[in-house]
Order: C-alpha cells, then structure tokens, then sequence
C-alpha cells in the first residue's frame, strides 16, 4: 500500500508547485528565526524574497557538518529550544557531536516520513515488526518506533544486541518484518544456526535494512540465508532519522520523499549540480521542518538519482544504494578506498561474511599501509594451516587487483573488531596528517 | 545403507576439534582454562603456528560439549575426522605404515603424537586428505587401528 497517496503520487507540475511554496516558506522562516542562516544569506547578498519557486534552490548557500558542530549545541536551532520536544544526539569522531531537535510538528514529519518508508518495504497495517535499531540518542530505533505506531503495526521494540533474544523474540512472537542493520541480520544467522534454527524458516518476510552503506553482494547473501526480501533504508539524524528515502520491493532505487526532504546532486569538489544518472554528493532540504530546518544540507554520502516514475507507481525521484560516505572513504597512497569495495571482495570469496576493517597507518617518511583485518568465522575455518594461508592470499590477491595497492591481510578472531550500535567499524585512519 | 565395512570405517574414525587462535598471549591459557572449568579432559593436542595465526588441534573425551563451551567463549571452533593409529616402537616403525600409503597416493596433511602410550606402542594422530581410503588401505596392511571410542576413552 502507498500510505500518502496525495504526495506520494503527484504530478510533476503540482509537486513543483508543493516545493516551491514550501521552500519560499522555510527559507523565510530559517532567516527570520536562526541567526547563523541570517548571517548566510546576507553574506551571500541574498533577501529571502529572491526565492520564488524550487529551481531557485540553486542560488542558496549549501549548511555542512561543521556548522552544527561549531554551534554546538543549539546554534542551529530556528525554533526556540522551549519548543523542542526531543533531542537526539550522534556521535562525533572528532569534535562535538551532532545534536539535532524536534518540535511536536517534527515527531509528527518523522512519524509521517518512516510510515511511507514502512509501507514502501512492504508492510500492512496490522504486522507485526521487530525493531533491532538501538532506542535511545541514537535515531535508529525510535524513528522506527514512530513510523510504526503511526501506521498502526504491533512493535517489538527489542532495541540492538541480546542476539539469541532476538531471535526467541522471532520465534515465538512471529514478527513479518525485521528492522536492523544489514550487518546484524548477517550476524544473527549465525547465532541461529548455533541455538539450532534455520534461518531459511524464519517468520521475517521483509527486512528494512539501513544505518550502514551495504552492497547488493550482502543483500543476495541476507535474501538468500534469511529467505526474506531485503529493502534498504535510508537516512540521517541531521535530517530526521531513518524515513528519508526507502526501497519498494521492486529494489531498484531508494523513494525520496521530495515534498518534505528536497534532493539535488552536486560534484562534491566544484558544488555544481549533476545530471540525472550523474554520481555525485547527496544535498537535502528539508522543507518542512520546523525545530531545526536545514537548507541544501551536504549529506557526504554519494549517490546517483533518477527522476524515473517507478514501477509501484509513486512519482518521487529515486536515489541509488549509497556508494560509500565521502567520510568513509579513504585516501591510502592517492588511490580513493571505500569499505564497499573491500565487502565486495569478500563476499565474492564464498563463505565469507562482510566483518572486516580497513586499518590505515604510516610510519615516519614511509608509505602509507592498509592493513584489512578479517574475522574468521566457521564457515571459512579449516584445521590445516595451508587452507587458511591460501585463504588469506586469495583476499590479497583480489584486493590490490581491484584497488591498484597492495594490502596486508591479517586473519583475526571473532568479535575482535569493534562494533558499534551493531554497526561495525569499518575504518581506522592510524596516520598523523 | 551402511554396509559393514562402511561402518566399521566409521568406528574408526577420531574426533578432532580445531580452534583458530591469534597470535596473542594468554590465548591458549584461555583455551584450556575454559575446557577446565567444564571438566573436559584433553587427550591429544598439537598446535601449527605462522607469523600470524595459529590453529589448535585438540582430541579430547567428549567432542560436543568442548566444542559448545569453547564457541560460547567466543572461539572459532572446527570438527574434523583423523585416524588414531598404533605404531610399533622400534626403528622402522613409522616408514612401514607411511610406506603402505605413499603407494595408494594418499597423502598425510599433518599428524602428531599422542601424550599417552597404549602398552609398548605409539598412538600417532593422522590427518589424511582421503580418509576412507586411508582407513581401508592401513586395514589391508594390517596396521593397528584405534577405534574412535577408544581414543576418546583412553
């Protein structure tokens, strides 16, 4: 089922007309009620009257990670912080973290956005879900919370980890739809196989998968040991949570919900926007929000999009899986490295599954050394040493033939690699730049 | 259908356990204080180190419950089937029964020596890449074989 077929459904000529007087609304409401955004613009010689329909979106001035980190922590505020009902908080690697709030309104926008994605995965009204996103600061899994009350599905709120809960929790309650991170689904099949289950029976039909980027190479894997269709999710906390944009179950292409979340792709380096098909930086106004709006948002995680109509007939653009965070990736030796290509070696070696992490260091005045850590597993253990030394070289072998450099392998126990509200760490930048 | 030569190979074959280690200290002490701590009794062990990565054989007294407890302690832990096999203790001993395979082309991935004796003769652990035919051309050579329970028993 579509859930808000009015938005959902709309011609390109009234959705245009949606956007703009939205836009010309939020772009007011942000220079009247958030110094910083006042500042932007009369920086940029910009009166909020100059705005008058969407393709003006163009002329705005992009708000990146580091202006809500330097206002830490209410800067970026436009509603008064009495109005703001919840706040969520997400962690910083470096410097402060990322706070963001939500009025009344905007639990409401949320609740509104992850009903959409919920019933894009495929969801009913009267399923039952099981919700594996960490509750608390993290968006995750009150985000999911919301969506689900206000589409009316019975929540399992089981929160991330207590695995082998989890999966009583399956089998005795009997959830359709499981939601978590595609990296947990994988290690939950393990654990299953473990307490005797066969993940192939379980009673989970459709997974919402998000919070990670994840390939299609872990998606057949998932699909195939869980027997469940497995859409993926996406979103961030500066925007709302997860909600942003979801895959219906024709999987080729995440829906974004373009009359609240407004989508450009830009050339990360110039800021020029791309063509459709163009992969480039996702950028995201949220044109309806009201604690803490953001104007052309730079997302750092790369994408493509296509204006397409889709199959199941909703006439939002399509955004493609995430190609890797900007922020993930890594310059090793001058050569561009993302987490997903290394996955995608992995998984293509059979048995194996995606735990791993990119360890980068440099000695004093010598070249930088990725080092790739790899949990053995069982499905990949073998008692004769010869195996898992032929193991260890086959992961070498195809890593410097896709990335162009060479890495050292380094076979580890389970669980070594540190793991985060169930999502791994996938890269460790030892070097001081 | 199990014919009675097929299963008297099945009697013959031992339980292994192996267990991936990092090389790091304390690793095999952790090992062998979990399968302390649940009473399991250790019958035969070799370790194979490289630079990186050890790999840990065990034979011990009962295979399911220190595979269980040793997952639970987070360890990645493999079964595989090896041949227990009684080696006479005089020169020459070992060369006859290798001799008997090198013929029929089986190969030896690894073996080692158990910690007990069983009367006046070695009990050597092998590790073959063909086990049933190792098991059938040791038998026509008329090498002594150990009975997988007696080997967990010992």
């Amino acid at each position: 089922m579509i859930w808000n077929e009015k938005m959902e459904l709309m011609g390109r000529t009234g959705m245009r007309s949606v956007q703009s007087e939205r836009l010309r609304k939020i772009v007011s409401y942000v220079y009247r009620n958030c110094p910083l955004y006042k500042a932007k613009f009369d920086s940029a010689g910009l009166k909020p009257s100059s705005v008058k329909v969407i393709g003006d979106i163009h002329t705005l001035p992009f708000t990146v990670k580091d202006d809500m980190r330097d206002s830490y922590p209410f800067g970026l505020f436009s509603a008064p912080v009495k109005k703001i009902k919840e706040i969520h908080v997400s962690s910083g690697t470096t410097g402060n973290p990322t706070v963001v709030g939500y009025t009344k309104d905007d639990i409401k926008l949320w609740s509104e956005a992850m009903a959409r994605a919920l019933c894009c995965a495929g969801a009913e009204p009267e399923d039952k879900i099981q919700i594996a996103y960490g509750y608390g600061l993290f968006t995750g899994g009150l985000g999911f919370h919301y969506g689900s009350l206000e589409m009316g599905l019975t929540i399992i709120p089981a929160s991330s980890g207590q695995t082998k809960r989890q999966l009583k929790l399956m089998k005795d309650f009997k959830p359709r739809i499981l939601a978590c991170t595609p990296s947990y689904a994988l290690y939950m099949a393990d654990e299953a196989r473990e307490m005797g289950l066969d993940p192939r029976e379980s009673s989970w039909e459709i997974g919402i998968f998000g919070a990670e980027p994840w390939s299609e190479s872990m998606r057949r894997e998932i699909e195939l040991t869980w027997n469940m269709l497995a859409t993926d999710v996406y979103g961030l906390s500066e925007i709302i949570g997860p909600g942003v944009a979801q895959e219906c179950r024709h999987k080729n292409g995440l829906h974004i919900w373009w009359d609240i979340f407004y989508p450009e792709v830009i050339h990360p380096e110039t800021g020029r926007p791309l063509g459709e098909g163009e992969v480039g930086e996702l950028v995201i106004t949220t044109l309806t929000k009201r604690g803490i709006p953001l104007i052309r948002y730079r997302t750092r995680d790369n994408v493509s999009i296509t204006y397409e109509k889709c199959k199941c007939g909703r006439t939002s653009p399509r955004i493609s899986k995430i190609r890797g965070r900007t922020d993930d990736m890594i310059v090793v030796r001058g050569i561009n490295v993302f987490p997903s290509q290394i996955e995608h070696v992995l998984l293509g070696i059979e048995g194996t599954q995606p735990h791993y992490q990119l360890i980068v260091d440099r000695k004093a005045g010598e070249l930088d050394e990725l080092e790739i850590l790899v949990e053995v597993e069982e499905k990949i253990f073998s008692d004769e040493v010869k195996t898992m030394q032929t193991l260890s070289d086959r992961i070498k072998r195809e890593i410097s033939s896709i990335l162009g450099i060479s890495a050292k392998v380094k076979l580890v126990e389970p669980k070594t690699i540190e793991r985060s509200e169930g999502k791994a760490k996938r890269v460790v930048d030892k070097r001081k730049l | 259908m199990v014919t009675e030569r097929g299963y008297q190979e099945v009697l013959m074959k031992v339980e292994q356990i192996s267990i991936f280690l990092e090389n790091k200290s304390g690793r095999l002490a952790e090992v062998t204080e979990i399968l302390a701590k649940a009473a399991i009794n250790i019958r035969a062990l070799s370790l194979a180190d490289t630079a990186d990565f050890g790999i840990l054989r065990l034979i011990v007294n009962t295979t399911e419950k220190a595979k269980a407890v040793l997952k639970e302690g987070g360890f990645t832990v493999g079964k595989t089937e090896v041949v227990a096999i009684e080696v006479p203790d005089r020169p020459g001993g070992l060369a006859g029964i290798l001799r008997a395979l090198k013929g029929e082309e089986i190969n030896v991935e690894y073996m080692y020596a158990f910690v007990q004796k069983s009367g006046e003769n070695a009990i050597i652990i092998f590790r073959f890449d063909d086990i049933e035919k190792a098991i059938e051309v040791l038998q026509k050579a008329g090498v002594r074989i150990l009975k997988g329970e007696e080997v967990h028993a010992l």
